[in-house]
C-alpha cells in the first residue's frame, strides 16, 4: 500500500535503437518463426516457456522470479497507426504521444507538470543519463538530468566554503527569471535554476543509502537504477523517474548482442526490485520498458532491420502479472509489409498507468481516451 | 579597429572557429573580416601546430587508437590546437550528421580515419564526399553495408543515406529505399568476415588496430535494372548519389543543417518537414550557391560568411555552444594543452557528460542540439567543466588573462572594471543587466575579503574567481 507521504512513482526504462520483441518474447513453437529467423531464431532450449507457445529469451532469465511472482505483465503488440521505421521518428511518437504531428512537449513532461503545477519541486522528475529525452520536455517544466550522483552539484572545484557559497548564490542571481532576456536565453536560466535548487537536495541521497545489493559494477544500466533507488529512498518527492539502455538497433550480430542485452538489463531490474523490497518501498514503483518500434520479422543473414508491433512490459509489486493485447499474426497475410501488425495502442498502456498508477486524468496528457488495461491492483 | 568591426570578428571566430583570445582578435581585425574568411577556407592547406605525425609518435595511444577516448582526445587536441579552426568544425558538423559511433565499432582508429576523411573532403563537393562516405569503412560497419549483399539486401544504409544524410524524410518512397540499398550492394570493407569478427569480439592484442579499408566486390553487385527517383538502369552507388545530388530537397537540407551549424539553430531535424526554416531566403540563397558552384561547400560557406543575415546583429549567440565546442573554446583559452599530453583523454570524456560524447553519439540520428545540449545535467556539467579551468591559476593562458585585466588600469581595479574587463577577454560583448550585476557583487565581496596573502597573489585569486564566474554565466553557453 502506498502511503500518505509515499506515493506512488513510474520508472520507465527506454530501450533505444529498436527491440526486437521476437526474439525477447519468442513464439518458439511456431514454424513461421523458424522459417524467417533462419540465422538467429531461439529454439525451444534457449526459452524459458510461459505458456504452450510463448517463452522469454533465457538472457531474460533473472527476470523469470518476477513473473513467476505474478508481478509482470507483458503487453504484446503494443505500437501505433501507420507505423514508422525511423528510429528518430518512432521515437518522438513514443515521447510526445502524438502519431500524427510533431508535438512541442513530452508525455512525461506533462505528467510532471500535473503532478507539481507550481513547479515547486524541481526534482519531480530526473532523468539518469546523459542529455534529457524529449519524453521529459515541456515548456517551464524543470526536471533534473543526472549523469552521476555522486558527484552531481555546482562548481564543485571551490574548496573555499565561503567562497563557494558565495559563487553559488551568486550562480542563482544570474540564473534567477529575467524577462529582458530573449527565449533561448530564458530557457537556459530556467534549467540552471533548477539545476541549482535540484543539486542540493539530492546531494543528502547517496549518503543515506545503504543496501545488501550489489548491482553489477560496470553496467551503465545497473548503476542507473541504483542511483534511482537511491533516490526513491530518499523521499525527495521524486515522481518519474527515467533512464535509457542503448544498442538495441541488432541489424547485424543479433544473437549475442541481445542476448548480453537482456542479461545485463533483466539482472538489473531484478536487483532494483529486490533493492526497493529489501528497504519496504517495492510497492511505491511501477517501472515500464519499452522500445520504439520492433523489428522486421523475416531476419537479414546476421540480425533483422526496423519493424513495427513490439513489445513493453510493466513491473512491480502492483501490477498484475500476466499477457495483455495479443501476439500478432505470423501469418503473411496478416503481417503488415514484413513487420508485426499492432493490436494495441501504447496510449492504452500510457493511460492505464496515467489513471490507475499515478491517479492523473489521462486526457489532460494524452488528449485522447485510449482503451486501458485492468493491470493495477487496487 | 572600431569596437564593431572587434565584435563582428568575435562572432566569426567563434563560428568559424572555437572563439580566440583577445590579443589574436586585434590582429585578425588588422588583417581584416574578408581576408580572414579567405584563410579560414584555406583550411586544407593551412599549416597546423603539430602535424598527425608528431601527434601519433607523442603517446602510443595516439598512435594505435585501442578505445574511442584516444581517437576523441586526439581529435580535441587537433580542435584546440589548430591554426586552421574551421577544418576541425566542418568536420564537428558532419560528424554531427554522419554520426557514427565506437558502441557499434569497438575500434578507434577507423573512427579517427573517418574524421580525417571529413577534413580532406569536408569543404570541397558534397558529391564526393557522399561518394567518400559511402566508401567509409567505419560508415559502411556502422550502417552494415558490409551485411548489404546481392539477393540479401540490408536497406539500413540505403534508408540513412535518404532520411539523414542528404533528401530528408517526404522525399522519396520506401521503394526508393530499396533501390538505393541494392545499389550500394558489394559497398564492403577488405577481410569483411575477419574484420567484423575482430571488432565485435573488441580484442587488441597483440597487434593492435589493423586498418580497415574500402572493397567493392564486383560478384556481390546486384547488377539488375533498378528504379530510383524517376531514373531507371542498371544503378550503382555512384549514380544513386548523382542524382541525390541533383534534387533541390538535397539542396534545401544542406543549406538549412548548414545554416543551423553557422549562423543560427533550427529546430532539430525531424521537426523540419513540419516547420519553415528560420530564416528561408537564406535557405534558398545557399541552394542557389550549392547548384551554382557544382555542390561546392566552401562556395556555400563563403557566400554565407560574407552574407547579411550572417553579420548581421541579429545573428550573435543564436547558437548554443556543443559541448565540443564548449570545451574546445575554454581549453584554447587556458592553453593547458601546448602538447598532446595524454590527460586530453580524460578531459574530452567530460563532452560526454554534457550530452556529446565525440565517436560515440547515441545513435546513427547524431545529437539534437540547440536547447536540447541544455537540461540541467549538462548545464551542470558545462558550468563545473568551464568554471574550474578558466579559474585555475595554474594554466598559462589562464595566466595571461589575469595579466592582461590586472593590466587594464593602471589605478586599482574596481569591481566594474574587473568584470568588464573579464567579459571583454573572453568575447562576451553583452550580458544582461541581471547578469552584470551579480558579477560585480561578487567580485565586489571579492575586493573587500581581508587576506592574510597580502602579496599580488590575492589579487589573482580574485580576478581568476571573476573569471570563473564568467565561465558560469547563461551568456557563456551561447556561441
Amino acid at each position: 500500500m502506498v502511503t500518505a507521504n509515499r506515493k506512488p512513482s513510474l520508472v520507465v526504462i527506454q530501450l533505444s535503437g529498436g527491440n526486437d520483441a521476437m526474439n525477447t518474447v519468442v513464439p518458439y513453437t511456431n514454424g513461421i518463426y523458424h522459417d524467417s529467423r533462419k540465422a538467429i531464431h531461439l529454439s525451444e532450449d534457449q526459452v524459458i516457456a510461459l505458456n504452450g507457445t510463448l517463452g522469454l529469451s533465457n538472457s531474460l532469465g533473472p527476470m523469470k522470479s518476477i513473473w513467476d511472482a505474478g508481478k509482470m505483465a507483458i503487453i504484446q503488440g503494443i505500437g501505433y497507426p501507420k507505423p514508422n521505421r525511423s528510429h528518430f521518428r518512432s521515437m518522438d511518437i513514443w515521447h510526445t504521444a502524438e502519431s500524427d504531428h510533431i508535438a512541442d512537449s513530452g508525455w512525461l513532461g506533462r505528467t510532471i507538470r500535473e503532478l507539481n503545477p507550481d513547479g515547486k519541486n524541481v526534482i519531480t522528475g530526473i532523468n539518469f543519463g546523459r542529455g534529457l529525452p524529449r519524453a521529459l520536455h515541456a515548456k517551464g517544466v524543470p526536471v533534473a538530468s543526472v549523469g552521476n550522483l555522486a558527484t552531481y552539484g555546482l562548481m564543485p572545484d571551490i574548496a573555499d566554503k565561503m567562497t563557494r557559497d558565495l559563487a553559488v548564490d551568486v550562480f542563482a542571481r544570474m540564473y534567477g527569471p529575467d524577462d529582458t532576456r530573449d527565449a533561448v536565453l530564458q530557457q537556459i536560466s530556467n534549467t540552471g535554476m533548477g539545476a541549482y535548487l535540484g543539486a542540493d537536495i539530492l546531494r543528502a541521497a547517496p549518503e543515506a543509502y545503504s543496501s545488501t545489493i550489489e548491482y553489477q559494477a560496470d553496467v551503465p544500466i545497473a548503476q542507473s537504477l541504483r542511483d534511482i533507488s537511491q533516490v526513491m529512498l530518499a523521499d525527495l518527492g521524486t515522481r518519474v523517474f527515467y533512464t535509457q539502455h542503448g544498442g538495441y538497433d541488432t541489424h547485424a550480430g543479433e544473437l549475442d548482442n541481445h542476448a548480453k542485452l537482456w542479461n545485463d538489463l533483466s539482472t538489473a531490474v531484478n536487483d532494483f526490485l529486490a533493492d526497493l523490497d529489501e528497504h519496504e518501498r517495492g510497492d511505491d514503483a511501477v517501472v515500464m520498458i519499452f522500445s520504439e518500434f520492433g523489428r522486421r520479422i523475416r531476419d537479414n543473414g546476421s540480425g533483422t532491420d526496423h519493424g513495427s508491433g513490439g513489445v513493453a512490459f510493466i513491473l512491480g509489486n502492483s501490477v498484475k502479472g500476466g499477457f495483455y493485447g495479443e501476439y500478432p499474426s505470423l501469418d503473411p497475410s496478416e503481417q503488415v509489409e514484413g513487420d508485426m501488425r499492432f493490436n494495441n495502442d501504447f496510449r492504452g498502456t500510457y493511460a492505464t498507468l496515467l489513471d490507475q498508477w499515478m491517479g492523473i486524468d489521462p486526457y489532460t496528457i494524452l488528449n485522447d481516451h485510449y482503451e486501458q488495461f485492468d493491470l493495477i491492483r487496487r | 579597429m572600431t569596437t564593431k568591426d572587434v565584435q563582428l570578428m568575435a562572432h566569426l571566430m567563434r563560428r568559424a572557429g572555437f572563439g580566440t583570445t583577445r590579443q589574436k582578435l586585434d590582429e585578425l581585425v588588422e588583417t581584416g573580416y574578408d581576408k580572414t574568411v579567405e584563410e579560414l577556407l584555406d583550411a586544407v592547406n593551412h599549416p597546423s601546430r603539430l602535424t598527425d605525425n608528431l601527434i601519433r609518435r607523442y603517446h602510443p595511444e595516439y598512435s594505435g587508437m585501442m578505445g574511442n577516448q584516444s581517437a576523441g582526445g586526439n581529435w580535441m587536441y587537433r580542435m584546440i590546437s589548430t591554426d586552421a579552426p574551421l577544418r576541425e568544425k566542418i568536420g564537428l558538423m558532419w560528424h554531427g550528421i554522419f554520426a557514427t559511433g565506437y558502441a557499434k565499432l569497438a575500434n578507434g582508429k577507423v573512427l579517427h580515419d573517418q574524421i580525417r576523411m571529413f577534413e580532406r573532403h569536408g569543404m570541397g563537393s558534397f558529391k564526393t564526399l557522399l561518394i567518400e562516405v559511402s566508401k567509409d569503412p567505419a560508415m559502411i560497419m556502422w550502417l552494415d553495408n558490409s551485411e548489404n549483399h546481392n539477393g540479401s539486401v540490408n536497406e539500413n544504409y540505403g534508408r540513412e543515406l535518404l532520411e539523414l544524410f542528404s533528401m530528408g524524410v517526404g522525399n522519396y518512397t520506401e521503394k526508393d529505399v530499396k533501390e538505393a540499398a541494392r545499389a550500394f550492394t558489394g559497398w564492403t570493407f577488405g577481410n569483411t568476415e575477419y574484420m567484423t569478427l575482430k571488432s565485435m569480439r573488441d580484442s587488441v592484442w597483440p597487434y593492435g588496430r589493423l586498418s580497415f579499408h574500402f572493397e567493392y566486390k564486383e560478384d556481390d553487385h546486384d547488377n539488375g535494372e533498378k528504379e530510383f527517383l524517376g531514373h531507371t538502369g542498371n544503378l550503382n552507388g555512384e549514380d544513386i548519389v548523382d542524382i541525390i545530388c541533383k534534387q533541390p530537397a538535397t539542396a534545401a537540407f544542406l543549406s538549412r543543417h548548414i545554416y543551423s551549424f553557422f549562423v543560427a539553430d533550427e529546430p532539430p531535424v525531424p521537426e523540419w518537414p513540419y516547420k519553415d526554416p528560420v530564416d528561408p531566403a537564406a535557405i534558398e540563397a545557399l541552394s542557389k550557391v550549392y547548384f551554382d558552384s557544382d555542390y561546392s561547400i566552401t562556395e556555400m560557406l563563403r557566400f554565407l560568411f560574407k552574407s547579411d543575415f550572417f553579420k548581421s546583429e541579429d545573428a550573435r549567440y543564436k547558437r548554443v555552444k556543443s559541448p565540443a565546442e564548449l570545451m574546445a573554446g575554454v581549453l584554447r583559452l587556458t592553453e593547458e594543452f601546448d602538447r598532446p599530453k595524454i590527460d586530453i583523454n580524460p578531459t574530452s570524456l567530460q563532452t560526454s557528460y554534457m550530452g556529446q560524447w565525440l565517436l560515440n553519439p547515441p545513435s546513427v540520428e547524431g545529437w539534437h542540439w540547440g536547447t536540447e545540449w541544455i537540461d540541467s545535467g549538462a548545464l551542470v556539467e558545462r558550468v563545473n567543466f568551464a568554471s574550474e579551468r578558466l579559474g585555475n591559476l595554474e594554466s598559462p593562458g589562464v595566466q595571461s588573462l589575469v595579466d592582461r585585466i590586472l593590466a587594464s588600469s593602471s589605478d586599482a581595479l574596481t569591481a566594474e572594471q574587473m568584470v568588464t574587463s573579464a567579459l571583454d577577454e573572453l568575447l562576451i560583448s553583452a550580458v544582461s543587466d541581471k547578469t552584470r550585476s551579480a558579477l560585480v557583487d561578487f567580485a565586489e565581496a571579492q575586493l573587500s575579503k581581508t587576506s592574510s596573502d597580502s602579496g599580488g597573489n590575492a589579487e589573482r585569486l580574485q580576478v581568476a574567481n571573476v573569471l570563473k564566474l564568467v565561465g558560469a554565466t547563461p551568456e557563456f553557453q551561447r556561441a
